[in-house]
């Protein structure tokens, strides 16, 4: 069942209200046009059957935070801060850019940006039982991506970045303490947190970011096969208790 | 390194002739100070570890020993206090942070023990309470700011009041987290929270799946890790309560070691068992009060606006303009945490030093928001430090909607404050996560200690605003003009909005 949703001039609180309605009433496929910076899109939102949502412009922020639902949210276009904050389950595709903070807290469900994403990325990201946060970018992340990193995955691939662009800024990984980073490029060491450490891909490794990959490429339909393990370097927490030996009892 | 050592605190005194060495303190201390020695065939002590908790001297049978103050001298100095030097031996000897617990243990003056409340003679009679209804149920949330009717067949409420939470006593439980607690002490807190009408607060551990049945009397915290914080958690709470700052350690962070994230403790926090559990100093979604906004409407958004958000900040020097910048972020509830405020864990230097007392603080926001216009927008919460009936009644002459009790009730559990909870060694069953331990705590004895703690406590308010000729909680609240300071200086009780004893109305 195709449902359409115009939230022109829609408050996010009235487009909230008429997606739950869509979702209850059994939608499966909705789509929202005009979508002009409303907050909170799916903020809180469960839901029993699976089911996917296109957004057509740009979603506000805070999309899809402390979500915790079988949806597929497929943004086409950009989208502003906060995506995913806290979010337990789901899937985010972002054809576009991600805005700062993107992916804090998450605990499970993927977000796949298409293109670039901005500051504070993933801080925080966890991992619990069967859950566990993934977060792809295509193109490039600012500082402090996956600081106190607690669990999860999550991969920068560096592809069709300007001139001078680094592939991530500078305090990545600082007191990380789970989960693990890939990123596609030798990076200076100097700009990963000293709770990190850097290493070579294990063949487990790349058959683990492989399957994750195929499924970001079909995604964002992009031909991701010339990529190589060698490319990529893998950044994992040094200890699960950085900070151990910080105080005296 | 051993001559360095400092010698112990405390010694414990065992009565040769009463003891009949049954072991029973050996099991009792969580802190491994007794023990039998096989050889000697009598108990020993190793009084270095003890913490002056009293756990052996309450439940020797024999009523054998004595936890004394170790009375070795130090060459007296005002300028080096013997806690300063004892810290810096220890500081030699590991290199750390000093950790602590519990509440600031330094000596500042309580300004509650400066302020006296007043009472009705002759000319304005007093109320009794053992025949007179008094009211101490307490609402809080945002309240509109006019009220419409629809006159139609009767009159109707047309306003769309905000969600509220109803308070039978104006006493709430402080966040303290599963983690820093043990579980039996959440559960005694949720049963009693349930029986008197109040809630509990979960801190930010998570909800155990065995309290959910009490979420009508629970408020759950969001804070910077977002440990345990799901659908089914915003959504069972009573309210939900943004954490941004703790009386005890403004500004920091928590660090929940990992031998203390057993397996209830791993699945109520969403982490892997013995990993540590860190929460960032700020929440890194929030570096403004237009962040934080987003984080209050992200909350409301997911639960529908069906539940008030409280917004937790600790007591600090700018707190007035902090506190209005929290109501205009679309707090419900603000809950200040002065600077006694206590804590599971916290770096001695930042407990001791950091913050302003809760007095100032109440009295401050409480002034702001009325010359702001922002008073009704929300309720205040008022917490460290409110050791008793007079201080819950001075902070809500002071301004506040309701307070929140922690240590007040925990050592209605037992607790000694031997500020060791970050040790997990509570002899008590409190602060620990060791089975044999927590197991101490029966959760339905504690329940009915933390009763009858909150029935002598609304008690005894009563008799207070019987005294003031009031008979509702309500009269009180912020109603300055019934406390008079004693010994405070001129420009603290122009802060305080309180004139000196013997100044008339």
């Amino acid at each position: 069942m195709k449902t359409i949703i115009d939230a022109t001039s829609l408050h996010y609180r009235h487009l909230n209200e008429n997606l739950r309605k869509a979702l209850a009433a059994g939608a499966t496929d909705i789509t929202v046009k005009g979508v002009r910076g409303q907050r909170y899109i799916c903020a809180g939102f469960t839901a029993e059957r699976p089911a996917s949502l296109t957004i057509e412009g740009i979603p506000g922020n805070d999309l899809a935070a402390f979500m915790n639902a079988p949806l597929t949210i497929r943004v086409k276009g950009n989208t502003q801060d906060g995506v995913a904050n806290t979010m337990n389950e789901g899937k985010i595709v972002i054809e576009g850019d991600a805005g700062d903070v993107s992916g804090y807290s998450m605990r499970g469900g993927k977000l796949f940006i298409g293109g670039n994403a901005g500051y504070r990325v993933g801080i925080h990201a966890k991992a619990y039982r069967d859950r566990a946060a993934t977060v792809v970018v295509a193109g490039s992340a600012q500082d402090f991506f996956g600081e106190y990193m607690a669990g999860g995955i999550m991969a920068i691939l560096g592809l069709d970045r300007l001139a001078g662009q680094p592939i991530v800024g500078s305090f990545c990984a600082t007191g990380m303490h789970g989960g693990t980073i890939f990123i596609r490029e030798h990076i200076d060491p100097r700009i990963v947190g000293k709770e990190a450490a850097i290493s070579e891909l294990s063949e487990g490794d790349w058959r683990e970011l492989g399957v994750l990959l195929d499924e970001f490429a079909t995604d964002l339909a992009r031909d991701l096969s010339h990529l190589n393990k060698s490319e990529f370097i893998k950044i994992e927490p040094v200890s699960g208790r950085p900070y151990g030996r910080l105080y005296a009892y | 390194m051993k001559r360095y050592e400092m010698p112990p605190s405390f010694r414990l005194k065992i009565d040769r002739d009463l003891c009949v060495a049954c072991k029973r303190c050996t099991d009792e201390c969580g802190f491994g100070v007794l023990s039998y020695d096989h050889e000697a065939g009598r108990i020993k002590a190793e009084h270095a570890r003890c913490v002056a908790c009293h756990r052996c001297m309450v439940y020797c049978p024999q009523s054998a020993i004595t936890v004394e103050a170790d009375t070795h001298a130090y060459q007296q100095s005002a300028a080096w206090p013997v806690h300063l030097r004892e810290q810096v031996y220890r500081q030699a000897a590991t290199g750390g942070i000093l950790l602590t617990a519990m509440g600031n243990a330094m000596q500042y003056e309580s300004i509650f023990d400066r302020l006296v409340l007043d009472a009705c003679q002759v000319t304005n009679p007093s109320i009794d309470p053992l025949r007179e209804p008094m009211e101490l149920r307490t609402y809080l949330g945002s309240r509109p700011d006019s009220l419409e009717f629809e006159q139609e067949g009767g009159y109707r409420l047309k306003t769309e009041v905000p969600p509220q939470i109803r308070l039978e006593t104006p006493v709430l439980f402080s966040a303290m987290s599963l983690g820093a607690l043990s579980l039996p002490v959440h559960k005694s807190l949720a049963t009693a929270a349930r029986t008197a009408g109040t809630f509990l607060n979960t801190g930010e551990g998570g909800l155990h799946e065995d309290l959910y049945p009490y979420a009508e009397n629970i408020i759950v915290q969001v804070a910077s890790g977002r440990f345990g914080v799901f659908d089914k958690y915003l959504r069972a709470a009573a309210a939900i309560e943004i954490k941004i700052g703790q009386g005890a350690k403004p500004g920091i962070g928590g660090h929940l070691p990992g031998e203390k994230v057993g397996d209830e403790v791993a699945a109520t926090r969403m982490i892997p068992a013995g990993t540590d559990a860190l929460s960032p100093a700020p929440h890194h979604d929030i570096y403004s009060i237009e962040d934080l906004r987003q984080l209050v409407f992200a909350l409301k958004e997911s639960v529908e606006y069906s539940k008030p958000i409280s917004v937790k900040i600790a007591a600090v020097h700018n707190i007035a303009a902090i506190a209005c910048g929290v109501a205009r972020a679309g707090a419900d509830i603000i809950q200040i945490d002065g600077f006694r405020g206590s804590t599971g864990a916290a770096p001695t230097i930042i407990r001791d030093h950091v913050g302003i007392p809760i007095e100032i603080a109440i009295a401050v926001v409480d002034q702001r928001l009325r010359e702001e216009g922002l008073r009704n927008r929300v309720s205040l919460v008022a917490g460290g430090s409110i050791r008793s009936s007079a201080d819950l009644a001075k902070a809500i002459a002071l301004g506040a909607d309701a307070c929140a009790i922690g240590t007040a009730a925990l050592i209605a559990l037992g607790c000694r404050v031997c500020m060791k909870c970050y040790t997990g060694n509570c002899s008590w069953g409190i602060t620990s996560q060791r089975p044999e331990l927590y197991g101490r705590i029966d959760p339905h004895e504690g329940a009915e200690r933390l009763v009858n703690l909150l029935r002598g406590w609304s008690l005894e308010l009563k008799e207070i605003l019987g005294a003031c000729g009031v008979n509702s909680i309500e009269s009180l609240r912020g109603s300055r003009m019934r406390l008079r300071g004693i010994g405070l200086d001129a420009q603290t009780l122009e802060i305080l909005g309180v004139s000196a004893a013997g100044a008339s109305c």
